[in-house]
């Protein structure tokens, strides 16, 4: 009876590490391929390995997290964040969520969520709808202050009937600035000076990104002077 | 072979796992919110059903009745473990929507089930088309039920649109709408099993 038992339980045991030792690769491999997919889908184009470069940040609110630099050559053009919220509907609510240089928002990739099908759900695109600037954040820049639902005396609009998820969402995108901000006011004064001084930096800016690169910067560049002249 | 289309054909209709034996009800509500899901979900039980019930009738007769419970857990447990790292190696997508349901595999009562009253009882080749049987009949319950569901509650079925969302009932996707679907679909199926005897 226990031999019979242990037998089948022997054979089991090396097929399952069999297969396992199989399945081993491909499986790292699809989560290495997930993570670096959501990385290039918010943050400019670069040419570094962010994953590898990776390193911590602490959020301000006694955690730490995830910095993923990108760099085009060796300048830095966009940090991409791994946030998080405890406070979602149903569940913690991870989100990868990428900054340029100028404190903008760049994009931003739900990775993982409990929200309800159909309704809080649609926070993975309703929150970069380009036709309703209300409710995008993209392009937002978030050193004016942190971002909020507009019942709650923001300028952002929350997914209809899920307020609840909106404010986790919102939160983890602060929380995610609010390590960025940390990070650039660590790094080096050049970076400050870019960001802080007008007139000549930021004509240098320009010349730089039109020395090497593509029409989206360009564009990006053409819309924020655009802002300007309006204020 | 006559016998063993019998068999088949009584897994899909006169003993389907959902609308007949109502078994494995966790993983029919829950994984049902569309038809895509609701199909890998069936036939990920359908390959663990096939491999269970063959591999099962393969050892009847060297497990002693004592511990067999235990030795069918293993068994099933094994090929649950398999397909799980099969799905995450090659289709991660699927593997995320439907997360913790493919390890539960294991305990859904279908699978147990068929062997402890099928596969340990019959030869090797009946259990395997018991087990195609019952696999086909739990895919076409969970692919209508979650076809179903998604048309009502977003207008498309396996993505496809077929009407506008906004005129989509959002509590279909929703769990109280799992319980309103199944129930219609075990009436009309009742309905159609036995034309007497009903009004």
């Amino acid at each position: 009876m226990f031999l019979s038992l242990s037998l089948i339980c022997l054979t089991v045991a090396v097929l399952l590490a069999q297969v396992n030792k199989m399945t081993a690769k491909p499986i790292a491999d699809a989560k290495a391929m997930k993570l670096q997919n959501a990385i290039s889908e918010v943050v400019p184009a670069f040419d570094n390995d962010p994953i590898a470069e990776a390193f911590l940040m602490p959020d301000g609110q006694g955690d730490s997290l995830l910095v993923y630099p990108a760099k085009k050559g060796d300048e830095i053009v966009g940090y991409a964040l791994n946030s998080f919220s405890t406070n979602g509907f149903s569940g913690n609510i991870q989100i990868m969520v990428g900054f340029d240089m100028e404190h903008r928002i760049v994009n931003y990739s739900v990775l993982q969520h409990g929200e309800t099908p159909g309704l809080g759900s649609k926070m993975s695109e309703w929150f970069r709808d380009a036709a309703k600037p209300s409710q995008s954040i993209i392009g937002r820049d978030l050193s004016k202050g942190a971002l909020a639902v507009s019942n709650d005396g923001g300028n952002v609009d929350a997914i209809t009937a899920s307020t609840i998820t909106s404010r986790a969402f919102l939160e983890a995108i602060n929380r995610a600035y609010a390590a960025y901000s940390g990070n650039m006011d660590a790094t080096s004064g050049a970076t400050q000076s870019e960001s802080d001084t007008t007139g000549t930096t930021q004509s240098g800016s320009v010349t730089n990104i039109s020395g090497e690169t593509n029409d989206n910067d360009e564009q990006d560049i053409t819309s924020q002077e655009g802002g300007n002249d309006n204020e | 072979m006559n016998d063993n289309l019998k068999v088949l054909i009584n897994g899909i209709i006169k003993e389907n796992p959902i609308f007949v034996l109502l078994l494995g009800m966790c993983p029919t509500l829950a994984t049902t919110s569309s038809a895509i899901n609701g199909m890998s979900m069936g036939l990920a039980t359908m390959f663990v059903l096939i491999c269970s019930n063959a591999v099962i009738s393969m050892l009847k007769n060297l497990i002693p009745d004592m511990v067999r419970i235990p030795a069918y857990i293993v068994v099933i447990a094994t090929f649950v473990t398999i397909i799980e790292m099969m799905m995450n190696a090659y289709v991660p997508a699927l593997a995320d929507s439907l997360g913790i349901f493919i390890p539960l595999i294991v305990v859904n009562c279908i699978v147990l089930g068929r062997a402890e009253s099928f596969a340990s009882k019959n030869s090797v080749i009946s259990s395997v088309f018991d087990g195609i049987g019952i696999g086909l009949g739990f895919t076409f319950a969970l692919s209508l039920l979650g076809a179903v569901r998604e048309l009502l509650g977003t207008g498309q079925i396996f993505s496809l649109n077929i009407y506008p969302e906004q005129f989509g009932s959002l509590i279909f996707v929703l769990a109280p709408g799992a319980f309103i679907v199944l129930g219609y679909l075990i009436a009309i199926f009742n309905k159609l099993q036995k034309k007497e005897g009903t009004n």
